[in-house]
This record gives C-alpha cells, sequence and structure tokens, in this order.
C-alpha cells in the first residue's frame, strides 16, 4: 500500500502528533478523574439511567427522520445544476456554523408556543414545547447536516455513470435510486449516520434553550452532567465516561461495518 | 482505497465532534459570564487605597455590582474594579482552581461555605443582601395567577430551577413549607433560563428571585406570594486568601455593605441582611 504514496515532509508529524494529543490529553484526563470505587453506583442512578435511555432514543429518532428527510436532499445538490444549489446548500448547512444556543432560539421562534408553526400546532392541540418531541426537534436540526454533507460527499466522488448505465438499460428513476446509487454510497451514508448520530447525543445548547430540562422527558445525557457538575463533579465526570464510551461504540461499530462494505 | 480513507477521516472527525458536544456543555455554561471592565480617569492623590482589584459576582449581582464598581470608580480615583460574572458554584469552581481575584460575592451560603476554610481571608466573608422568590408571569397576568396554589393548575405551564441550584433549593424550601406539590414541565439549570422561558411565552409562570423580574424590565410582571419568606436567600461577600491588593479588595467589600451601597441594592429589590 504505501508503494504508491508520495512522501511527506520530514516535519509533518511534529504538529500531528501535537494535534493528536491535544485532543485525547484532556479526555484522559477526565478518565484519570474518575472515582472507581463509586463509579458503578453514579451511572446506575435511576436520574443517570434516564438520561441515557431518552439520549439513546431521542439521538436514534433523530438520526432517523435526519436520513428520510437529508438523503434527498444530498441527492438533489449532488445532481442538481441549478444555480441556486448553492445558495439552498448554505442555508441548509447552516446549523453547522450557527452556535446551538442560536439553533435553540431559531426553534423557539418557529416551533414555540408563540411561534409561527409553534402556535398553530398549539391551536389545534399539539404541544412541542417541553416534550420529548422538542428534544428530538432540537437534535435533529443541529444533526442533519452533518448527514447531508456527507451523503453529498459520496455522490459527488461515485460520478453518474452508473446511473446513467442503468437508464440505458430501461431502469425507471426511482429503480435506479434504490438498487444503484443507494448501495453505491452506503459508506457515504453509514459515516453520515454515525456523524449525525455522535452529534445528535451531544446536543446541548439547542435542547436546553429549547426544549427544557426535565427527569425522563426532557433532560437527555449532557443535560444531565451539567446539571450534576453544580453539585457532585464525580457524578458529571462519570456520567461523561459514559457518554465518551457510548461514542466510540457507535464510531467503532460503523468502522467495521464500512470496513465490510468497502472490501 | 481512497474510500476507505476518506471514511477513516469521517470517523476521526465523528469523534472530534462528540468531543465538540462535551466541549459545548462547558462553553454554554460560561455563556452567562460576563466582564465588565470600568477605569476611573483620572489618578490624584487618594487616602484610601488604590490598584486593581477583580470581584467574582453571582450572576444576579450583574447589574448592581457594575454600578457599584463605577460609583466606588468615580469616588476614589487611582482605583479600576473588574468584574466577572457567573453562576457562584462555577465561581467557586473557578476560585478552586486557582483563578486570580480578591473578591468573591455569591448568591448563597452554600456557594460560599464550599471555599470558607480553604480560599477566603479570616474574619470573612459577611452577608450583604438577601433575596426572595416571586412569581415571574407574561405582562397584564393572562393566567390571572394570584398565588402559590394557582401554579399547581394543569392549565399553567410552570418552569423551576432544578434542585441542585440556589434558586431550585428555595423552591424546595417553598415547596416543603406550604405543603403545595410543584409540578413544573421544565426544571431549568439556572434561574436565567427560568426567565427565558416565560419572557419568551414557552411557559405560563416562572419561580425567579426579586430582583429578577425587577431586571426583565416589563418583559415579565411579578407576583408576590407569602411562603417567599420561608426561602430567604442570603449573598455573602469576602477578601480571598490569595487577594493580590487585599486593602482595595476589603475597601469595596465594605462599600458594598455600606449606606451607600445598600441602596443601590434595595433599587434592583434585595433585601437587606
Amino acid at each position: 500500500m504505501t508503494r504508491g504514496r508520495a512522501p511527506v515532509p520530514w516535519w509533518l508529524p511534529v504538529p500531528a502528533v501535537l494535534g493528536g494529543l491535544f485532543v485525547v490529553v484532556p479526555v484522559l484526563a477526565m478518565v484519570g478523574r474518575v472515582d472507581w470505587g463509586s463509579f458503578g453506583a453514579l451511572v446506575t442512578s435511576p436520574a443517570s439511567l434516564s438520561a441515557l435511555g431518552l439520549s439513546l432514543g431521542t439521538a436514534a429518532a433523530a438520526t432517523g427522520i435526519a436520513f428520510v428527510l437529508g438523503y434527498p436532499l444530498a441527492v438533489l445538490f449532488a445532481r442538481s445544476t441549478s444555480r441556486w444549489v448553492g445558495v439552498a446548500r448554505a442555508l441548509v448547512l447552516l446549523p453547522l456554523v450557527l452556535p446551538p444556543v442560536v439553533g435553540g432560539l431559531a426553534l423557539l421562534a418557529a416551533f414555540g408556543r408563540l411561534g409561527v408553526v409553534g402556535a398553530f400546532l398549539d391551536d389545534h392541540g399539539l404541544r412541542i414545547a417541553f416534550t420529548t418531541t422538542a428534544v428530538v426537534i432540537a437534535q435533529t436540526f443541529v444533526a442533519m447536516p452533518f448527514l447531508v454533507t456527507s451523503i453529498e460527499g459520496a455522490l459527488r466522488v461515485g460520478g453518474e455513470r452508473f446511473e446513467r448505465v442503468a437508464a440505458t438499460l430501461g431502469a425507471g428513476p426511482t429503480r435506479t435510486f434504490l438498487t444503484v446509487t443507494t448501495p453505491r454510497v452506503l459508506p457515504g451514508i453509514l459515516s453520515g449516520l454515525v456523524l449525525c448520530f455522535a452529534r445528535a447525543i451531544g446536543e446541548f445548547g439547542a435542547t436546553l434553550t429549547f426544549a427544557g430540562s426535565l427527569q425522563g422527558v426532557t433532560r437527555t445525557l449532557p443535560l444531565e452532567i451539567y446539571l450534576q457538575r453544580e453539585i457532585d463533579p464525580d457524578t458529571a465526570v462519570a456520567l461523561a465516561l459514559v457518554l465518551v464510551v457510548v461514542a466510540l461504540v457507535v464510531i467503532g461499530a460503523s468502522a467495521i461495518r464500512t470496513r465490510a462494505v468497502v472490501a | 482505497m481512497t474510500t476507505h480513507k476518506r471514511n477513516a477521516t469521517l470517523l476521526f472527525a465523528a469523534a472530534a465532534l462528540t468531543a465538540i458536544g462535551l466541549a459545548g456543555c462547558s462553553t454554554n455554561g460560561s455563556a452567562g459570564t460576563a466582564e465588565s471592565t470600568a477605569t476611573s480617569g483620572t489618578a490624584s492623590a487618594t487616602t484610601g487605597p488604590t490598584g486593581t482589584i477583580t470581584v467574582l459576582a453571582a450572576a444576579s449581582l450583574q447589574q448592581t455590582f457594575t454600578t457599584l464598581g463605577e460609583q466606588y470608580e468615580d469616588a476614589h480615583p487611582g482605583t479600576s474594579i473588574t468584574f466577572s460574572f457567573a453562576g457562584s458554584s462555577d465561581l467557586v469552581t473557578q476560585i478552586r482552581n486557582g483563578a486570580p481575584a480578591d473578591v468573591f460575592a455569591a448568591a448563597d451560603e452554600a456557594n460560599m461555605d464550599k471555599i470558607v476554610k480553604t480560599d477566603v481571608a479570616p474574619g470573612s466573608p459577611k452577608d450583604f443582601a438577601t433575596n426572595v422568590l416571586e412569581i415571574a408571569v407574561a405582562p397584564g397576568n393572562p393566567k390571572k395567577i394570584t398565588d402559590l396554589d394557582d401554579l399547581t393548575s394543569s392549565d399553567v405551564q410552570l418552569v423551576t430551577c432544578a434542585a441542585p441550584v440556589p434558586c431550585g433549593a428555595a423552591t424546595a424550601e417553598v415547596e416543603q413549607a406550604t405543603g403545595i406539590d410543584l409540578k413544573p414541565v421544565s426544571e431549568e439549570q439556572s434561574v436565567t433560563d427560568v426567565l427565558g422561558k416565560v419572557e419568551s411565552g414557552q411557559a405560563d409562570a416562572g419561580l425567579v428571585y426579586v430582583t429578577d423580574v425587577k431586571g426583565a424590565d416589563g418583559k415579565v410582571d411579578g407576583v408576590p406570594f407569602d411562603a417567599s419568606s420561608k426561602a430567604v436567600n442570603t449573598y455573602p461577600i469576602g477578601v480571598l486568601k490569595d487577594a493580590a491588593n487585599p486593602d482595595l479588595a476589603a475597601a469595596f467589600t465594605a462599600y458594598v455593605r455600606s449606606d451607600a451601597g445598600q441602596k443601590v441594592l434595595a433599587a434592583a429589590g434585595f433585601g437587606a441582611p
């Protein structure tokens, strides 16, 4: 494999290693602060388990919604030749650069009780404020752009040759989409889902601003960590470690899946 | 293979993102932190101590302490007082981790007690103000809330502070004293979050401090209730052991507790200690 690779400058590993340490050292330092004697009791308390369950459930739901809405968006972005696509893409990817708190304020303006959509729903007996639905909305809002960029990148790299061939062989657009395009960008889809899930499970600012915080309803793991930090840093650190482990498991599992698909 | 390599990059990005998510907690946590500096124009001969001090003060003191700092600087040329405002427990963490500061003003005694033996100069701290809860409602009080009982109505979306933060502890004390079991739709991390939920119309009512209602400038109305006297928050101020300028620190602390200082605090709704 190394035979075909271009050589890298001799000094490159220095900043590269520093960059790696910069990320790894704080996480390891946090692990060093975990009080292992009480770790089990801290992470299995009812509040912790309820926060973990809520986080996994809402992040999975947000990832699912982001896929259903975001995959078609990515296909349009990759295939459309309209000059407005650039503008549309910039708008849809806005949550990537917005501070999550600002995202929360925007969601309030739209889906809040006095918001444009929220007031309409409220009149029809559908209340979003302070429900688990609000958490999923906040997570989908901030996480979907990751899925869209990831899949769009895979679509662009893949090109359209196979789709054209499929069309000449008589396959309709829907069949081509499902049996040619989708299998070919599956690695990109998986990466996108992982990124999306990871961002959703770490969501804090928009949730706090938009959804509120109540055990079992809206208080996800990051919110529980932030709250516990007020009284009991030990619990906060223990829960933070749980979040790190969840993230590593998701990333590790998808790495195996991706490799299998690529090979 | 390039596909494989790109995926590895994406996966690494995913790991980094999770770290960002975690870091986001602390970044957002300090969003309430604000610093303000005011330096007096001319330095002339004065009898009192001169120089610079840094005051760490609870977020609820932002308006009053900024005013007090400016007043003190105007009256004592050659002094400069810098503030850092944040939640009391955040400030305690900062002090424990060696943040350079001269004075600490907390929103409750519990937070001051955490560091009183280790980081506060002997003889300090002293109480300088009190604060009680009030019901914050939308302007005009559309839900006609007049007392704590009204908050238990299923028609009212109530928001309170979570028990671990000072305003939540006060809420729990009121519940215990009255026997009223409040069922909030959300337990927020800070009193400003509660206020925000009422201001934005997400919630119908919230339990906040009297001074928060006054500071909201008409964006919410306050409904006082009798049982608020069951949970009075006392604010202590103390000179820190590692103060770089202990003389000015002591002088400013005394100014906060003086008649002039108390007048500013009273105007903002604080009670006398």
